[in-house]
């Protein structure tokens, strides 16, 4: 394993980490915060300075990875679970079955993501789960298309044939030989997807249709460090170098997994 | 080729098509009703008449298939309803936006065709390896970096630091230039991706020593021969990004205080102003077919071999 890929390990584990256990690493309160320590530069009391309340900003990223994390392993369930049924449907069934979702996959891959997202969100309203849901419904095209492809690759191997001259069932050698061996590059795209999906979810968050405040998720905070730009950078760069170092490793993951199998 | 060029346009009539009435039906199954939240308002002291004659000019009381085929009818003939958070037609509030997303997106989409083939050249023509891998990863980076948070970063550290570019104020260019790098990194970095694998294909092809031996330069030899022959995948990705110009726009926008179509459909999503976002998503669906179309048709002309393939 080279550095970087057990760097965005470590990252990720981290990150994890502080979704499951944040008081191990902070003893602050993400919300409750102290009014005479209101904006300290980071140091070695707090680590990422206080915000205009005097909250440990440290805390607030550390409370805040639940929420990030969360979000944005619903919206890879829901692109993964409807965009690989789709595409194992697609794929296997093949004819006009195939053309229409196809079809129904270019019109999706023609709006953009956020705007897609979006349109969710005027549908189903704010908040943190309807954005997680909006994200995942922005990834399916591209988890049917994976799948699809890999369906259709998979298809026409020998063993497959052989599954089918033995006797098998459609839906028992569909289960049994082609959705494993599908599954690797699928894999690797839900990898990637999660770091897009934490980028997506952070985007919505800050332009205000995820959480409430004071919840500390972590587009919401780099909304809430922008009135202090010219006086705390910290409020907002530090935030953001997180969800930047959770999303590479993410994407770094990704490209080891594709490359050599999960 | 005329079959080629009908059969590529009615595809992509088919495909705005789909994307129209897919959102028409989503946004139309809205289940608060946006024009009841805004004008039953009792401050307002409409009378249930009032409003009814209200949903009416919306034509909120039609028939679902009706409105379908009314609000259909509307977009091909360049009228796209009335906003419901202002009561002005959609298309007056589009026209007035359009211009300053125009100006940015394209501005940005330059930009990052330029960052994207610096970085795709410089890597490919550094022969130090460390060097080279530092210029590959560059648009992995860019890709992860949240598009509002480098805005911000920006504003402060040419704005606030360097005092460089004024926040409020200055000429109309000074205040492009952060939204328009803001918006290129992002866009930049799946171009300069497929262009230095492009690139590196292209290498390997047996011409490329025959030219070396024959005394080409490294420099002649990527400009002329290997660039020329790379440039084709990069062209599709690069129109492929012209619905993220629009997406992030929404972002570049707010973040900047600036006007356009991003902040058309911010403020849409807030007051679920559903002909609005209806317009904004055909809108950006057909900028991306009508981009994706002109690419595909422009491919055989600009690669000859595929105009004897086809």
């Amino acid at each position: 394993m080279k550095g970087g890929l057990i760097l965005s390990w470590l990252v990720i584990v981290l990150v994890l980490l502080w979704a499951v256990v944040p008081g191990v690493f902070t003893g602050y309160d993400p919300i409750a915060g102290v009014p005479a320590e209101k904006l300290q530069a980071p140091g070695a009391e707090h680590l990422f300075g206080t915000d205009a309340v005097g909250r440990d900003m440290f805390a607030r990223v550390v409370h805040g990875a639940v929420h990030s994390l969360s979000g944005a392993f619903v919206a890879v369930a829901v692109g993964l679970v409807l965009g690989t049924l789709l595409g194992l449907l697609a794929g296997s069934a093949g004819g006009v079955l195939d053309a229409v979702v196809m079809r129904v996959v270019d019109v999706l891959l023609s709006v953009p993501g956020l705007l897609l997202a979006l349109t969710v969100i005027i549908l189903l309203g704010p908040g943190t789960v309807n954005v997680a849901i909006a994200v995942g419904i922005g990834s399916v095209a591209a988890f049917v298309r994976l799948s699809r492809s890999e369906v259709v690759r998979v298809r026409r191997t020998d063993y497959v044939e052989a599954a089918f001259g033995s006797g098998g069932r459609f839906p028992v050698v569909l289960w049994r030989h082609v959705l494993p061996n599908s599954l690797g590059p699928v894999i690797a795209l839900a990898a990637l997807q999660f770091g897009v999906a934490i980028l997506a979810i952070s985007t919505l968050g800050f332009l205000g249709y995820g959480a409430e405040p004071p919840t500390p998720e972590w587009g919401l905070l780099i909304a809430e460090g922008r009135n202090y730009l010219a006086t705390s950078w910290w409020l907002t760069t530090l935030p953001g170098a997180v969800v930047v170092a959770v999303v590479l490793a993410a994407s770094r993951i990704s490209r080891s997994i594709a490359k050599e199998g999960p | 080729m005329t079959r080629y060029l009908l059969s590529r346009v009615g595809q992509a009539a088919l495909v705005l098509w789909a994307a129209f009435t897919a959102s028409y039906v989503l946004l139309q199954l809205l289940p608060g009703d946006s024009i009841l939240i805004k004008f039953q308002n009792p401050e307002l002291g409409l009378s249930p008449q009032q409003i009814a004659e209200i949903r009416a000019y919306y034509g909120a009381g039609d028939p679902p298939l009706l409105d379908y085929l009314n609000t259909l009818l509307g977009f091909l003939t360049g009228s796209f309803g009335y906003s419901i958070d202002t009561g002005s037609p959609v298309v007056e509030r589009l026209a007035e936006a359009l211009p300053e997303t125009a100006k940015l997106a394209s501005a940005a989409f330059v930009l990052a065709v330029l960052i994207a083939v610096l970085i795709a050249f410089a890597a490919s023509y550094s022969r130090t390896s460390w060097l080279r891998g530092a210029l590959l990863s560059v648009p992995s980076l860019f890709i992860s970096v949240p598009a509002f948070w480098l805005g911000i970063l920006l504003i402060q550290v040419f704005s606030f630091r360097l005092r460089l570019v004024p926040v409020i104020g200055g000429g109309e260019l000074q205040q492009l230039i952060l939204p328009v790098l803001t918006l290129a990194v992002p866009i930049s970095a799946p171009i300069a991706q497929v262009l230095a694998r492009g690139i590196d294909q292209v290498y390997a092809q047996p011409f490329v020593p025959v030219i070396a031996a024959k005394g080409a330069t490294r420099w002649w030899i990527l400009w002329r021969h290997v660039a020329r022959n790379a440039v084709l995948p990069a062209m599709t990705v690069a129109g492929l990004t012209f619905g993220e110009l629009i997406a992030g726009s929404v972002v570049t926008e707010t973040v900047f205080g600036r006007g356009g179509i991003g902040r058309l459909t911010e403020q849409a999503v807030n007051a679920q102003d559903t002909p609005v976002m209806l317009a904004v998503v055909v809108l950006a669906a057909a900028v991306f077919v009508l981009v994706n179309l002109v690419v595909d048709v422009l491919f055989p002309v600009l690669d000859p071999r595929l105009k004897a393939a086809s």
